[in-house]
């Protein structure tokens, strides 16, 4: 059974990746959860420097799903090298660094001086994070501004370049083709939808930035659609997530068009849900007589629909 | 200088209920068979909680393990939670029956550092803030250390369990805000008369649990009295692991500077003087 994928030069063991905010520097989870059995670790957004992020509350729940404005509290990325990335290197886990910037500069800054570290497996491009208010998801939301951090990025380093999409824009796929010809190695998608949540009796909003990201099963079915305009469009790899929390989650992602996937919030509902998904992964593979999990990607099967439609 | 806490490596049972007893229209006492959680638990340390099986509501929620649940044989078995009912989980966790089934995960977070005599513990409590106190009585009985147990509520009948610490040898100072029981109106009251009597020269600790107000009045008293005070705070939490930086609040570091703290795995217990009291939101 082969569950392996490649990103550019980097082979990962299997499509299960923690996803970046979810799961904090990787170091919180190495005493309940074998890193090394993950596919990748995508570590909390770095800036080049230390932030405090928004004060509480940071997070609301919301019908299957929850909102959260934790506006990338981060230690930078000479700490995440000094105090987080030997212990990551010792576990042995595959090391996505989510990067930030709040000018192109710093995220060029933030690649550099990760791409002379020891032990990063590949960047991803934060350029959707809806809780800041500078750089970032302005980058995200422009396709000559997704296009320039890619390549300025690009530039600097032979690691993948991932970048991470927002769901905020009329037309995700436009976007991930914007960084395929920037030269991105994959796209992946989606970060969290904006939305609000008010207090009726207070009248305030629950979270105290007012606005924030929506994540968890709710958003999966838009992600999915979103997944799958972005395989119709861009022949790169893409990392599928929004609301996985199952594995026949995974696999709708699969089928969607996702080479690999990212698991959030579910995280924080099941720490131990890796290696549940893994086991479900090999069943299914068994069970549909499947030697090789990236033969599954995009085998959507649309066409039945269509006739029928048609023939109605 | 925080003490320095190495944690045990917390586990998830999909734990059956033993026994639901309902304290009043608000308030119950769930005990849930866990024995792996029970034997590794320290005063002050949480679980989290999956009160539904499904996708309402989606994330666990905090809960402070109210006792150590033994067998005959005094093996631990089981934890039981001081639950009160103000939203969609924990009115789950009031009607919950037993032979139901939830998710617990834990022993989580930083425990109580239990003093030793001749210094005394007086422990604070406020509302279902009494919920880590049991444990840390019966660490603090274990050590002979002589404990005091302040507890305030808004009257008589949202006192719970008073008997069980008296019966661990706590001399206990009620109040109420209706006068119903105890003094009448805020429990800092009996606090910071007690204080006021105590000499200097003999050493004592508070710890307190309770509404946030109620936590940076003790605060400010410990201060101006010049005694140690720890503090357990409930803040919303994502995970409860360290992952999702939800749970946050403003703490002072070693050197004095603030920065957002979580409270998961750097609490739920702190020294009351490195919080910042002015950001942390009223509930």
């Amino acid at each position: 059974m082969d569950l392996s994928l490649n990103i550019g030069s980097l082979r990962l063991k299997n499509p299960l990746i923690a996803a970046s905010g979810c799961f904090g520097y990787g170091v919180e989870y190495a005493d309940i959860v074998d890193l090394s059995t993950l596919g990748g670790v995508a570590v909390k957004g770095l800036f080049l420097s230390e932030r405090e992020g928004h004060p509480p509350p940071r997070i609301v729940e919301t019908p299957s799903g929850m909102l959260n404005a934790i506006g990338l509290q981060g230690i930078g990325v000479h700490r995440f090298i000094r105090e987080k990335l030997p212990e990551l290197r010792e576990r042995r886990a595959v090391v996505i660094v989510n990067i930030c910037g709040t000018t192109l500069d710093e995220y060029v800054e933030v690649a550099r001086i990760l791409s002379d570290a020891a032990g990063v497996a590949a960047l991803e491009l934060n350029i959707s994070c809806p809780n800041i208010k500078e750089g970032g998801i302005t980058f995200g939301c422009s396709l000559t501004g997704t296009h320039a951090v890619v390549s300025a990025v690009r530039k600097v380093t032979r690691l993948p370049v991932i970048p991470k999409l927002t769901p905020n824009v009329t037309d995700v796929a436009s976007f991930a083709r914007a960084a395929e010809e920037a030269g991105a190695d994959a796209v992946s998608l989606v970060n969290t939808f904006l939305a609000m949540a008010i207090d009726v009796r207070t009248r305030r909003p629950r979270l105290s930035n007012i606005v924030g990201g929506l994540s968890g099963p709710a958003i999966r079915p838009i992600a999915v659609r979103m997944v799958y305009e972005c395989r119709n469009t861009v022949k790169l790899p893409i990392i599928g997530m929004g609301g996985i929390a199952t594995v026949d989650d995974v696999l709708e992602f699969m089928i969607a068009g996702a080479n690999a996937v990212q698991v959030g919030t579910a995280n924080f509902v099941d720490p131990f849900i890796w290696s549940r998904l893994l086991d479900g992964l090999r069943r299914y593979m068994r069970d549909e007589k499947i030697a090789r999990l990236q033969d599954l990607v995009g085998t959507v099967d649309t066409t039945a629909r269509e006739q029928a439609w048609i023939s109605s | 200088m925080a003490q320095v806490y190495t944690r045990d490596m917390p586990v998830d049972i999909d734990a059956t209920v033993m026994g639901n007893r309902r304290l009043s229209a608000d308030y119950n006492v769930l005990a849930i068979d866990a024995p792996e959680i029970a034997s590794r638990a320290r005063p002050g340390q949480f679980v989290m909680m999956k009160t539904s099986r499904g996708l309402d509501p989606l994330l666990r929620r905090p809960f402070s393990i109210f006792e150590i649940l033994r067998d005959d044989g005094g093996a631990p078995r089981g934890v039981s939670l001081l639950n009160k009912r103000v939203g969609g989980g924990t009115s789950l966790l009031y009607q919950a029956e037993s032979g139901a089934r939830l998710a617990c995960l834990g022993p989580l977070g930083r425990p109580f550092e239990p003093v030793d005599p001749p210094a005394e513990a007086w422990m604070v409590a406020g509302g279902v803030g009494l919920a880590p106190f049991l444990t840390l009585a019966e660490a603090l009985h274990a050590r002979a250390t002589p404990t005091m147990l302040f507890y305030g509520a808004r009257h008589a009948g949202e006192l719970y369990c008073v008997d069980r610490f008296e019966t661990l040898g706590v001399r206990v100072v009620l109040a109420t805000e209706d006068g119903s029981r105890g003094a009448h109106g805020r429990v800092t009251a009996p606090l910071e008369s007690a204080l006021s009597r105590r000499p200097l020269g003999e050493p004592l600790k508070l710890y307190v649990c309770g509404p946030t107000a109620m936590m940076r009045a003790c605060a400010a008293l410990a201060a101006s009295h010049g005694r140690a005070c720890d503090v357990s705070l409930e803040q919303v939490m994502g995970c409860g692991l360290g992952g999702c930086y939800s749970c946050v609040v403003l703490a002072r570091d070693d050197s004095g500077r603030p920065h957002h703290t979580r409270t998961c795995i750097d609490g739920p217990v702190f020294e009351a003087s490195r919080i910042v009291w002015d950001a942390v939101d009223a509930h």
